[in-house]
């Protein structure tokens, strides 16, 4: 699903200064515990996390997600998004709490990651 | 694969500072950037980037800062990461998924679950610590370019 498409129906706004909504998504992995992204999560995956600090970048990027959805309308700090830009990850918040924007994505046709390994 | 010819073995290090979130991770993905314009094919970049970032994580945590280092040569990428922090007590302990000492501050930031040299052990082919407590310890990490 095209990120254009998350964002319309997470009702979420952009972050960043340039997003490119034609990024593909899989799958999507939510947390808000760094190493379960960095032990679980595929490249491909969206990252949904309730944490705002630059380390959410990192993560990312360490993993090659995407994009990232902050939920509960919660801003990322400046730092958190000049990196984000700097990486070239779109960052998008939505006013949805962590369970429903789960619950609207999983309806949409998003996947979970599978565990094979656990 | 442009890396395999090589001759000389490709060495990069950097410093990394206690407690410094806003730069903790700059190794990594200077690590990982490194690699992908040798052009080491992106999965082996991934999980050379994973390892990096959890030693580094860890050094600015919980080792009072230290050194990373990556080699390239041959056909291996090997990761050395060194402190003169606490060290551990009980290695095996610190392994398991779970374990971890990290203090709540850290825990708000999403990280001290437990999971990093669980982690670590699951992305790298060969793992190493070596380590003395009060005096520090040294973890090397060997990812292969091929399986
Ligand atoms: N460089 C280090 N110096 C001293 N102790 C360490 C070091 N690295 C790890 N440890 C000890 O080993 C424990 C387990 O480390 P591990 O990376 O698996 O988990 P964590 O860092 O606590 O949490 P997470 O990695 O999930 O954020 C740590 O809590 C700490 O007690
Ligand atoms: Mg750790």
């Amino acid at each position: 699903m095209l990120l254009g498409d998350i964002m319309r129906i997470l009702e979420a706004e952009p972050l960043s200064q340039e997003i490119n909504f034609d990024v593909d998504l899989l799958s999507a992995f939510a947390a808000d515990l760094m190493s379960d992204v960095l032990a679980l999560a595929r490249p491909g995956t969206l990252m949904i996390t309730g944490l705002t600090n630059i380390q959410i970048v990192r993560t990312a990027s360490m993993v090659d997600m995407p994009a990232v959805v902050f939920v509960r309308g919660k801003k990322p700090p400046r730092e958190t998004i000049e990196l984000a830009e700097k990486l070239g990850i779109p960052f998008i918040m939505t006013s949805k709490t962590m369970f429903e924007t789960c619950g609207v994505l999983y309806q949409a046709g998003i996947k979970p990651i599978r565990c094979l390994d656990r | 694969m442009k890396s395999l010819s090589r001759q000389e073995p490709f060495v990069i290090q950097r410093e990394v500072k206690p407690l410094d979130f806003l730069s903790a991770g700059e190794t990594a993905s200077d690590f990982k950037e490194t690699l992908k314009s040798l052009g080491i094919i992106p999965e082996i970049c991934r999980k050379a980037s994973i390892v990096t970032y959890e030693a580094e994580m860890n050094a600015v945590i919980h080792g009072g800062g230290g050194v990373i280092a990556m080699e390239l040569s041959g056909d291996r990428i090997t990761i050395v990461a060194k402190d003169e922090g606490p060290g551990i007590e009980n290695v095996s302990l610190a392994m398991q998924e779970g374990y971890s000492t990290a203090p709540d501050f850290i825990r708000e930031m999403g990280f001290g679950a437990g999971m990093g040299l669980p982690n670590i052990k699951k992305y790298s082919d060969e793992l190493e610590i070596e380590t003395e407590p009060g005096k520090g310890m040294t973890l090397r990490a060997v990812i292969y370019l091929r399986d």
